[in-house]
């Protein structure tokens, strides 16, 4: 097909389309900007879907960019949709408005229908489905007013989850695509109805926050924690070769060298280098389980003890006012949920009031392991610091930083929160080699990276 | 070929079934002289993709297959070292005294060079398809080279000359994801995801390559596979293992999949011992007897 002009409006639009998507991290560059334009001229535009495709394949260069991508496009053109019908003040007929109570449907008649609705796929009863469980579940004026808080809380509610050989069976089994799509339509009625509440667009919320936090529940989606952990597991393979590159072994090998110089007549006109073995350190972890941070603690461990390979050595603790090593429950179980379970039940972690007692945790772990410590261990503990007015006993800590090599300290608050009320991590701090801030995938990933020996600590 | 949907067909008619992405990335390549980086878990068919390119578009492919350590002197051109000695040894033991020297002129011609995937790919008179698979195996400085190469489309070697691309190559780039690449060479390359295909295109994948397969046969075939990709493996079932399994399910005569021929069969889909035994004891209790649908058709 030849190439068709594009439309005036278009042009801005894209631009500032980017703009957006750098907003939120992906970094698009002008002449993938141009790239996306040429491949408009060869593409017709004007079918939705090879225009997402288009614009796709010059712009968004990595799995993690294409979902920003496919969030913010949905996002960005169902808004300038929406804007425009607000301009022109188009209402539609929303016949589901109306006080939950005036519902007398049965709950799981309801629940059943939408099931059904999700299961045969149609947008059109998709989108129904969504209004009617909006109508029915969400809160309006008392939804927490994040629109992804929302979303998981309906799904949560209608019971929503992929039929492995874990589901209870009812109703038409569901694909974990289709679930998706009809969170997607959720999503998009939630907004609709702010927007008509308000009459008036709420800003973009940034992505960040939303959706690449870690996983909240043990259930949300393990899929994407096996994935990302499988990923990471590659990319530690391979991170002693990226060392290699970038300091170049020292030492000649002279035998090979010799060896290597006959093919030339005895002219060494190769040299061959020693090969640099990378460093496997010794880790010792204690994760913080109290329901503050549950979720991301085991999450945390199940990648670290995915990459155990990594490391030679890898003893994991958990704690709560008692830490408890589970080493070998990592080793033995492989289902994330079942690992989740069995902390949780044979932690013997938390003693009678359940809140994290940090000093007492510091006593336990030094007594158990200061003699196994030595300069190259290292030891991370993941935690918010919050110790309940007990006694931090920093000094304790500071004698486990002193006999390790180096110390991590991962916390999955931001930053800004560090310190305000019972959080002591400025007690804690000055004694740790770093500490980072924990709560989305790629803060996790990059600090494994530092962990591994790729990357040095200190930014 | 001219749009999307030619390009599709085409890529049909040689026996790779591609999805609406891939087709339109594959178009794109060809309009726009864009390479193309193509992402994925191994054993989708990220190569296949080139190879089919290739057939259906009547181009020769030129393959570099890369590895952990592969430098210029392999991928790019290198001077045949040994001959070169000789000629000099021979040359000089014909003469005698080194007064004149012919031998320096013949030495770095073009009979002396060892061109390797890049530099054919370069100075092919037809135009190619070159594929480079694999490359998150090779590092960054490889990667600096390549955009070199890949930027103007030419090689500078320093005896020789400039040497200019006469013909645009479809370039098409795999990587299995184990590293991230350089911003700078995506940025250069269009991108495509390559993902396992969901039941119907894979049926359709199945039959095309194995056609006297019973259609209810292979849907099974192909839900077992779902399944078994669904497990936290250590190697999840690639296509072409799926494919395999078809024909030897065909070779064995075989009408339905239970647990019997499951466990027959599971090592031609599963390779990793830790593998077989969470699959065996997960997937092969599942299947159990006969399959209800097969029942009524004896």
């Amino acid at each position: 097909m030849s190439a068709e002009v594009l439309p005036p409006g278009l042009a801005p639009r894209l631009v500032r389309f980017c703009d957006e998507l750098r907003r939120e991290g992906v970094s698009v560059g002008t002449a993938e900007i141009l790239d996306a334009f040429a491949a408009l001229q060869a593409v017709p535009w004007t079918d939705r879907d090879d225009f997402r495709e288009a614009l796709a394949a010059t712009i968004a260069k990595s799995q993690e960019d294409r979902r920003v991508f496919e969030l913010l496009f949905e996002r960005y053109f169902f808004r300038a949709a929406e804007a425009e019908a607000l301009e022109r003040e188009i209402h539609e007929d929303r016949r589901y408005e109306g006080d939950s109570e005036s519902f007398d449907l049965d709950l799981d008649q309801l629940r059943d229908a939408i099931r059904q609705a999700i299961a045969d796929g149609r947008d059109g009863e998709m989108r129904d489905a969504a209004r009617l469980a909006i109508a029915a579940f969400g809160r309006r004026g008392e939804g927490s007013g994040v629109v992804g808080v929302d979303v998981q809380r309906i799904r949560r509610t209608l019971g929503l989850q992929v039929s492995g050989h874990d589901s209870d069976g009812e109703g038409p089994p569901l694909e974990r695509e289709q679930i998706q799509a009809f969170e997607r339509h959720l999503r998009r009625e939630l907004e609709r109805a702010l927007i008509a509440r308000t009459q008036k667009m709420p800003p973009s919320r940034p992505l960040a926050e939303l959706d690449r936090a870690l996983p909240t529940s043990p259930t949300q989606d393990l899929a994407a924690v096996h994935r990302s952990v499988a990923q990471l597991k590659r990319r530690l393979a391979t991170l002693g070769h990226e060392q290699r590159g970038r300091k170049r072994a020292v030492t000649v090998d002279m035998r090979r060298t010799m060896r290597a110089s006959l093919e030339t007549g005895g002219v060494p006109l190769r040299l061959r280098y020693r090969p640099k073995r990378p460093r496997r350190p010794e880790i010792y972890v204690l994760c913080d389980v109290s329901t503050s941070v549950t979720s991301a603690s085991v999450f945390f461990l199940s990648v670290l003890h995915a990459l155990h390979d990594s490391f030679r050595k890898l003893r994991s603790f958990v704690f709560i006012e008692r830490i408890s090593e589970v080493t070998d429950v990592f080793e033995r179980e492989r289902d994330f949920r079942r690992i989740s379970e069995r902390i949780s039940r044979e932690g013997g972690v938390a003693d009678v009031s359940g809140y994290t007692d940090y000093g007492r945790v510091w006593l336990e772990f030094y007594e158990e392991i200061s003699e196994d410590l030595d300069p190259r261990s290292t030891v991370i503990v993941l935690g918010d610091a919050r110790t309940n007015g007990r006694e931090p006993r920093a000094e304790v800590f500071a004698r486990v930083a002193e006999r390790a090599g180096r110390t991590f300290w991962l916390n999955p608050e931001p930053r800004l929160y560090w310190n305000y009320g019972d959080s002591v991590m400025a007690a804690y701090e000055p004694h740790c080699t770093a500490a980072f801030e924990c709560w989305t995938t790629k803060q996790l990933e990059n600090f494994v990276n530092v962990v591994a020996g790729g990357t040095p600590a200190v930014e | 070929m001219d749009n999307v949907v030619v390009v599709k067909d085409a890529l049909g008619s040689v026996g790779y079934l591609a999805d609406e992405p891939a087709a339109l990335v594959s178009f794109l390549a060809q309009e726009l002289g864009k390479p193309v980086l193509v992402e994925g878990p191994a054993g989708v068919g990220k190569t296949e993709l080139a190879k089919a390119l290739s057939r259906a578009s009547g181009r020769s492919l030129i393959r570099l297959q890369c590895y952990e350590g592969l430098d210029e002197a392999k991928a790019l051109y290198e001077w045949n070292y040994r001959k070169q000695l000789l000629r000099i040894q021979a040359t000089a033991a014909i003469e005698g005294a080194p007064e004149s020297d012919p031998a320096w002129e013949d030495i770095f011609s073009e009979d002396f060079l060892l061109t390797r995937p890049l530099l054919e790919a370069i100075a092919s008179t037809e135009p190619v398809v070159l594929l480079i698979d694999e490359i998150d195996k090779t590092d960054q400085e490889f990667e600096a080279m390549l955009l070199e190469v890949l930027s103007d489309f030419q090689i500078s070697i320093p005896e020789l000359g400039v040497i200019e691309a006469r013909t645009h190559p479809i370039v098409v780039l795999t990587s299995n994801n184990t590293r991230e690449l350089t911003e700078a060479l995506k940025r250069r390359c269009l991108y495509l995801w390559l993902d396992y295909p969901a039941i119907e295109r894979e049926m359709e994948i199945v039959r095309l390559h194995a056609p006297e397969l019973d259609e209810r046969l292979a849907r099974r075939l192909v839900e077992v596979i779902h399944m078994v990709r669904q497990l936290d493996l250590k190697k999840p079932p690639s296509i072409a293992e799926s494919i395999d399994w078809a024909r030897a399910l065909l070779l064995l005569g075989a009408d339905d999949i239970d647990s019997a021929v499951f466990e027959r069969t599971m090592s031609i889909i599963v390779k990793h011992r830790t593998d077989i035994d969470l699959v065996a004891e997960r997937i092969g209790v599942q299947l159990g007897g006969r399959a209800p649908g097969l029942e009524a058709a004896q």
